[in-house]
């Protein structure tokens, strides 16, 4: 890389110009970052869910409560491993904003369907000796500060309480993590026994079920054997993979995809013309220069070399710390939004694909200017200076 | 004076060789056109959403739900409790009829057109009262479902989203088939994005026996709403929530809309702070191209003033340009273009178009001015500081 | 003196400009020993630069051939001739044209980027190159920091760092004072006469002409020799 020093020292030349072309590529790669960690958030975690988990759903509407006797019939359907159910409680802690999934369910059974969460075997014991406790994921224990030993009262906005009350209490247990750092932990598990014997109406349901399929067998052909068990009961079922799920529930919004590429295209847009016109300031004002390098015998290939270099050289530097700031930035925005939009992640691909991108925008910035100095003619360009 | 007429003298010198600087000059023009682009785009999504959502909502209809319900969907009213909403003080009666529809809905599955994946569509129960309560409600295709029927009619918002709900079309929802046999237009309000069918026939089919989620129940006046207030929390019979109906949508609309700003407006100012770092290149570039010529006019007597007022007008013109190209793009591309999206507060799916509003528009020059005048501003004082004999003698 | 390093045979250099045609040279023969230091001389336009830059292998002959130290640069092409460029001629401009954006010393190891030399290796050389011009308590500086004088002596720098056989200098004093213009004309006789280089010199300058050992007369595309004193 011995013109390494060539490119750099060129680049620089003129500092303020090389300095806000910088700024610019800087803002437009942080913006990348932050959109595409965004985006990521909206495809509802497909990438963390497991292939080998299935949800069954009551088929006319996710809120359509499904009978608790299911249970039993769908773990003898085969190819069915093991299966559990949870609920959606819907309340909120202390203001009504402030609401992130609480679910009644099988302590253990939850846990093994999970593996990927991690809580100390003594919190999840306890949790299950107690039948007001629960258990909350780390984002939310760090979100509202929260610790082992706490009282939690959660409001109640669908669930009365048998007694006519509205505030449900939970003894906090213990707190899990999760492997993945993609997977979101807004959650707040407890028992279903406590929910059951509690409420005021609706007994002897849960919201949807979860179950784990043997590994061999097909999920999709259990799925449908599922859903054919109870077809033309009262209670239909719809049974899909667990990605399939969460897909078709975040492609609800809207084509979000769709809309943060529009936008990351008119940055990019604005980004090669910024880019592009510094260097072609930057070749223009030293025609004489890169003719001089073809008289000392620089070829017409490397002189090409040389500017597109210079391009690229300044895409990365300003690239590569606005992905680096909006890596550091998603850390901590991700936290905040875990409650309403959990899953904001800067994925690998997408890093992959902003690099790939800070090279090709480097190249297209400076592929003009790099062909015209290519093509100069020394003696015109010397005589003209 | 003299100093203004400087001013102006220079500006116009400098708008008249703008050719000469074609490239920078729209370099800067089309950074600030893409800020305000994405910016309109963005916020008229929240625009039009609020807007549908809070246009359904009258101050004169209150709505009742169970005390803490954060909406329909949560909430829980019996038969009981709607008759003495009835007959509560502060409520609008017909001769002895209560203007009033007590309702139900429920969360169906249907495709959307546009992507052909499942949305989240409310299916709701009214009572006749349902078009007296709401404001411009009305059956403009087909004719009004029969009570005791399994028949619906469709809002139009939500027939032209989702498939399947034409006039005249039957459609099965869990074991149940119903007739579409109309459509009603609801001012473009978030009705128009449900289906309606007689609420008695939705409790059947929904096994939800005698009990309902929200009574609508037209005031006497706009300040009727305490009186019945007042008297529904003294009744120990029933607790519950009364708001008017357009309190209750602002609410409805809140999150999403606040989510979409939370957005929208970070998104903007990174995206404006990345137009000034680009405007700013733009001007230090045509500062530094015109040198000698305000060398030249430094020297015939034009002050450093003159100098630097012109080069910011300059710059600010072209943001306004540039902002202006922005709006206009994001009105004739974006303007009415009808999306839904999935209310987390009601679990069903609102229809409603981008509204690339005046106010808006107005933002965004505001902000292509801002972007104008900072972007100008440092090459402007490097261009009055110019110094003279230096500038003259460089080539 | 016997040996030519450098020859042109019937080399003619035609430019179509639009409609008209203008032939800068005609048929010229020309014979350089190698070792020789030729000034030409000729008003504007007498096409003493084309020959320059067809000696150089800058620029390709309408008829007739060019042929520098054996090899036939009429006939190479254009990447042929960039690297042929590189080791075996020099060339000096009147504007220096330095690059501005590197020290004298950088300026100097530029043309050496091209060979397979390491670091060290481009280093030393650099260094007796500026060492022979004078300039090694200069290599630091940036051509912005140097007098018109220093900045060409750079330049000659540059030009002899890959030790070409010819060094090719278009008006090499034009932009300099009468002492500094002395400086220069008498470098580049140390370099032609304890160097061994071949020199070429275009100038309008008939006190330089006389550092050379002669001097040719280029007037409407042909040369005529005048003896130097």
């Amino acid at each position: 890389m011995k013109y390494f020093r060539l490119i750099w020292k060129n680049a620089w030349r003129k500092k303020i110009r090389t300095s806000l072309t910088i700024l610019s590529v800087f803002v437009a790669f942080l913006l990348f970052a932050l959109l595409s960690a965004i985006g990521y958030a909206f495809r509802g975690g497909v990438d963390v869910a497991d292939a080998q988990r299935l949800i069954v759903i009551h088929k006319v509407s996710l809120i359509n409560p499904l009978p608790m006797s299911y249970l039993n019939r769908i773990a003898s359907v085969e190819g069915v491993q093991s299966v559990t159910y949870a609920s959606w409680f819907g309340g909120f802690y202390q203001e009504p904003r402030n609401q992130f999934g609480q679910f009644p369910v099988d302590p253990q059974a939850y846990v093994d369907m999970y593996p990927e969460f991690n809580i100390p075997d003594e919190q999840l014991e306890a949790f299950k000796r107690n039948r007001t406790g629960a258990i909350v994921g780390q984002e939310l224990a760090t979100t509202y500060g929260w610790q082992v030993g706490d009282r939690i009262p959660i409001q109640a906005t669908i669930w009365t309480k048998a007694d006519g009350g509205r505030t449900w209490e939970f003894d906090l247990e213990g707190i899990f993590s999760s492997d993945d750092p993609r997977g979101s932990t807004a959650l707040l598990l407890f028992q279903h026994d406590y929910f059951e014997e509690t409420r005021a109406f609706a007994k002897g349901t849960v919201g949807w079920y979860i179950l784990r399929v043997a590994s061999g067998a097909d999920p999709i052909q259990v799925a449908n054997a599922i859903d054919l068990q109870f077809a033309n009961s009262p209670n239909e079922t719809k049974t899909s993979t667990e990605a399939a799920f969460a897909q078709s529930f975040m492609k609800q919004y809207g084509n979000i995809a769709l809309i943060v590429t529009m936008i990351l295209g008119a940055v990019f847009f604005t980004l090669l013309l910024v880019s592009g016109n510094t260097m072609s300031q930057s070749v223009r004002e030293r025609i004489s220069e890169l003719a001089v390098l073809k008289t000392l015998g620089f070829s017409d290939l490397s002189v090409l070399g040389i500017v597109l270099s210079e391009s690229i050289l300044i895409m990365l530097m300003g690239g590569l710390l606005g992905l680096g700031l909006g890596w550091v930035l998603i850390q901590g925005i991700a936290q905040q939004m875990a409650a309403f939009l959990p899953g904001v992640f800067l994925s690998t691909t997408a890093i992959a694909g902003a690099v790939a991108m800070m090279l090709a925008a480097g190249v297209l910035a400076g592929i003009f200017p790099a062909l015209k100095a290519m093509r100069l003619s020394i003696i015109d360009a010397l005589a003209r200076a | 004076m003299r100093g203004l007429n400087q001013i102006l003298a220079v500006t116009w010198l400098n708008l008249r060789n703008l050719p000469q600087r074609v490239g920078s000059s729209i370099v800067a023009v089309i950074g600030v056109a893409a800020v305000v682009l994405v910016f309109a785009a963005v916020l008229s999504m929240a625009k039009g959403f609020e807007r549908t959502m809070i246009s359904a909502g009258s101050e004169d209809t209150a709505i009742i739900m169970r005390s803490g319900s954060t909406s329909e969907l949560n909430s829980g009213l019996s038969n009981d409790q709607t008759l003495i909403i009835a007959d509560a003080p502060g409520v609008l009666k017909d001769g002895d009829a209560t203007v009033m529809s007590a309702e139900l809905y429920v969360v169906v599955d249907v495709k959307k057109k546009s992507s052909n994946t499942d949305a989240n569509v409310p299916f709701r129960g009214v009572q006749l009262g349902a078009f007296d309560v709401r404001k411009n409600v009305a059956v403009v295709e087909g004719r009004m479902f029969e009570t005791g029927k399994n028949e619906i009619i469709v809002g139009r918002s939500a027939q032209q989203e989702f498939a399947g709900l034409d006039t005249g079309s039957k459609i099965r929802f869990g074991q149940s088939e119903w007739d579409v046999v109309g459509a009603f237009e609801a001012g473009g309000s978030v009705s128009e994005s449900e289906l309606w069918t007689d609420v008695r026939v939705l409790q059947g089919a929904y096994r939800r026996g005698n009990s309902f989620q929200s009574v609508r129940v037209k005031l006497q006046s706009k300040d009727s709403l305490d009186v019945l207030e007042t008297a529904l929390e003294e009744d120990p019979r029933i607790s519950a929530d009364v708001l008017t109906e357009k309190e209750y949508y602002s609410g409805q609309a809140e999150p999403l809309s606040e989510f979409i700003k939370l957005i929208g407006y970070p998104l903007t100012i990174l995206m404006a702070i990345g137009a000034v770092f680009g405007a700013l290149n733009s001007m230090y570039s045509s500062v530094s191209v015109r040198g000698k010529e305000i060398a030249t006019l430094r020297a015939l007597g034009f002050g450093p003033i003159s100098i630097l007022f012109s080069t910011m007008i300059e710059s600010t013109i072209l943001a306004l340009v540039g902002g202006a190209l922005g709006g206009a793009i994001a009105y004739l591309a974006f303007n009415g273009f009808q999306v839904s999206t999935l209310n987390g507060a009601s679990f069903s799916q609102v229809v409603f178009d981008f509204a690339v509003t005046g106010d808006l528009l107005i933002d965004g020059l505001y902000a292509a001015l801002i972007i104008g005048a900072l972007g100008g501003l440092f090459p402007a004082i490097r261009a009055a500081r110019l110094p003279v004999a230096q500038a003259l003698r460089e080539l | 003196m016997s040996e030519i390093l450098a020859r042109l045979d019937g080399v003619s250099r035609v430019y179509q400009k639009g409609k008209e045609r203008v032939e800068v040279l005609h048929e010229l023969n020309v014979e350089i020993p190698k070792g020789d230091f030729i000034a030409i001389m000729g008003p504007s336009g007498s096409g003493k630069t084309t020959l320059l830059n067809l000696l150089g292998g800058l620029d390709k002959p309408t008829a007739g051939t060019v042929t520098v130290g054996g090899a036939e640069l009429s006939s190479m092409s254009n990447s042929q001739l960039s690297a042929w460029r590189s080791t075996h001629v020099g060339f000096i401009f009147q504007f220096y044209n330095l690059l501005p954006v590197l020290t004298a010393h950088r300026n100097v190891e530029l043309p050496l980027l091209l060979t397979s030399f390491s670091a060290k290796e481009r280093a030393r050389r650099a260094a007796i190159a500026l060492d022979i011009v004078g300039l090694a308590d200069r290599a630091k500086h940036y051509p912005r920091e140097l007098s018109g004088g220093q900045e060409q002596r750079v330049a000659i720098a540059r030009a002899i760092v890959s030790d070409p056989s010819l060094l090719l200098c278009d008006e090499p004093t034009g932009d300099l004072d009468r002492v500094t213009a002395d400086e220069i004309l008498r470098l580049l006789q140390v370099l032609n006469r304890e160097h061994g280089k071949t020199i070429v010199m275009v100038t309008h300058d008939a006190v330089a002409a006389e550092f050379a050992n002669r001097t040719l007369h280029c007037d409407k595309g042909t040369l005529e020799a005048k003896e130097a004193a």
